[in-house]
């Protein structure tokens, strides 16, 4: 891959949803609830003039190695330094992390510390409930699967959400983290939010937080049989 | 379990969806699988192959070997119990592992009962060969359903009719009026408020992997074209002559199903495969898909 000249290319208003494992249909689902024009992404020519990109919870193992093979996660680099918005969720904050606890990093886009697994195994997996601020004055429903830990944000991060001992939302200019799933509860704050980050939605319309007419067999919209 | 466990439960597996998981015997594959990009490994002391080989009573894995195995990855970590067992269903919840499979490929411990499900918070995973015994083990409190295949032979083809059946019957249900339903769930065994779900959702409401005889590249985009969710590869990862690179060609595969040079260039010297076994050449009472019910 040459180096580019990070320019702000043009970008069709649009989201993109990693779609190599994991989550995707659940984040599709949300952002068509707020009409926003989604597209999973495969390949790098899908990828490369989208607004944002949601890198969705999975195995970050799985997803990092399938990065690597077919080399998105250089094309993710070049995207995001002309212009392009990054959200992880769950997995995706694993991905986009500067340092990981105890293994090498991935894309190194935002300065906090990850800790893979923090909370232990499925059993420890969790449901709460808390107000994120700058996302929206109502309390957000969060789920937590399996989920990693950030337990530390650096210069240029603005922490989200604290929760005890750990950060569970941060951001920086380029990059929302979030290490529990928005898209598996009826929220749509955190969608709308990084919509407003993207650019595609002003930042003064205040969305719905909830939509009462989510279920939790939503995403199965969009995974019909062939 | 409540029903928000429950939730937290089948939202686990939806985690897992597009992802491949692994059979493993011993510390050193789970990592060969997690390095290869597997979302989860599968601990067990004998693969299915050798598990039909070997003949016998086949248990739950010993407990220290599945707790090596928890230590040594960081991927979710799933494991076998008898059907109808239990006990060994409660052991394996103590031992804090992600997931649980009551499966067909031990020998089960009840042939009436399968484990009330219910009664966990940790979740289950459950073979089926259509929507009648999928939605019964649903109704048990399975978060996550695959197909049975026939575990240990290489041979995709029960998979393959598990899976078509499954797909033939909730299209049936979906294109059905109301009414037809009672009739339809009595004579397929399917719990009436279940049928009635799957209905207007036209596919199993949980995720729904293919298992039972995956080999190949080919054998997983097949699957995945078919609708599965994602992929579960007992004895052909570790039964092939080159597992690491096997295991890295059917996350590729899996992910990619769509796409045929992707499979091509995932299909491309593997070195060769687990030996197959033709279903016609296993007697009866030693397969494996007709335990359970």
């Amino acid at each position: 891959m040459s180096p580019v000249i990070p320019i702000r290319a043009p970008r069709a208003p649009e989201i993109g949803i990693l779609d190599l494992q994991g989550g995707i249909q659940e984040h599709l689902d949300h952002l068509e609830r707020l009409g926003i024009d989604a597209r999973k992404i495969k390949t790098a020519d899908a990828l490369s003039d989208v607004a944002g990109l949601i890198l969705p919870g999975g195995e970050s193992t799985c997803i990092a190695r399938l990065l690597a093979i077919f080399g998105l996660d250089q094309v993710i680099l070049r995207e995001v330094r002309r212009g392009m918005k990054l959200w992880g969720t769950c997995a995706g904050t694993i991905l986009v992390a500067k340092t990981l606890v105890g293994e090498p990093a991935h894309l190194g886009l935002i300065d906090i510390t990850v800790e893979r697994n923090g909370f232990g195994s499925q059993l420890d997996s969790f449901a709460a409930e808390a107000v994120i601020p700058k996302v929206s004055p109502d309390p957000i429903p969060l789920t937590f699967i399996r989920a990693p830990k950030i337990t530390h944000a650096g210069p240029g991060v603005e922490i989200l959400l604290q929760i005890d001992d750990y950060i569970a939302a941060a951001e920086s200019s380029d990059v929302l983290v979030t290490v529990f799933h928005p898209e598996l509860t009826p929220c749509l704050a955190l969608h709308h939010y990084f919509a407003c980050k993207c650019g595609l939605i002003p930042q003064e319309t205040g969305g719905p937080v909830l939509d009462p007419s989510w279920k939790t067999t939503s995403w199965t919209r969009l995974a019909r049989l062939p | 379990m409540d029903a928000k466990r429950y939730e937290l439960n089948v939202q686990l597996a939806q985690m897992l969806k597009g992802g491949v998981i692994m059979d493993v015997t011993n510390v050193e594959q789970a990592k060969i699988g997690e390095e290869a990009g597997a979302v989860a490994v599968m601990a067990l002391e004998r693969v299915p192959a050798d598990i039909r080989r070997d003949g016998g009573v086949a248990r739950m894995s010993d407990p220290a070997m599945i707790a090596q195995i928890k230590q040594a990855v960081s991927i979710p970590v799933m494991a076998k119990a008898r059907i109808g067992h239990f006990v060994e269903a409660q052991i394996l919840e103590a031992l804090k592992i992600d997931y649980i499979d009551e499966s067909e490929v031990l020998t089960p411990a009840d042939e009436e009962c399968h484990i009330d499900k219910t009664r966990f918070a940790i979740p289950f995973v459950c073979g089926a060969r259509n929507l009648g015994e999928a939605l019964r083990r649903i109704a048990e409190g399975a978060a996550m359903i695959r197909t049975k295949g026939e575990a240990g032979t290489g041979n995709v083809v029960e998979a393959v009719r598990h899976m078509r059946t499954m797909n033939r019957e909730i299209r049936q249900l979906a294109a059905m009026p109301v009414e037809e339903v009672t009739g339809f769930a009595k004579a397929n065994g399917m719990p009436y408020e279940l049928a009635l779900k799957v209905k207007p959702l036209g596919r199993l409401p949980v995720v729904n992997f293919a298992a039972g005889g995956i080999a190949t590249p080919a054998d997983a985009a097949l699957m995945m074209q078919l609708g599965c969710d994602g992929i579960f590869v007992g004895s052909g990862i570790f039964k092939s002559a080159d597992p690491a690179r096997r295991a890295r060609a059917i996350v590729k595969a899996t992910a990619y199903f769509n796409d045929p040079a992707r499979v091509l260039e995932a299909s491309m010297d593997l070195g060769e495969a687990m030996p197959g076994l033709e279903i016609a050449s296993i007697p009866e009472e030693q397969r494996l898909a007709g335990r359970g019910w």
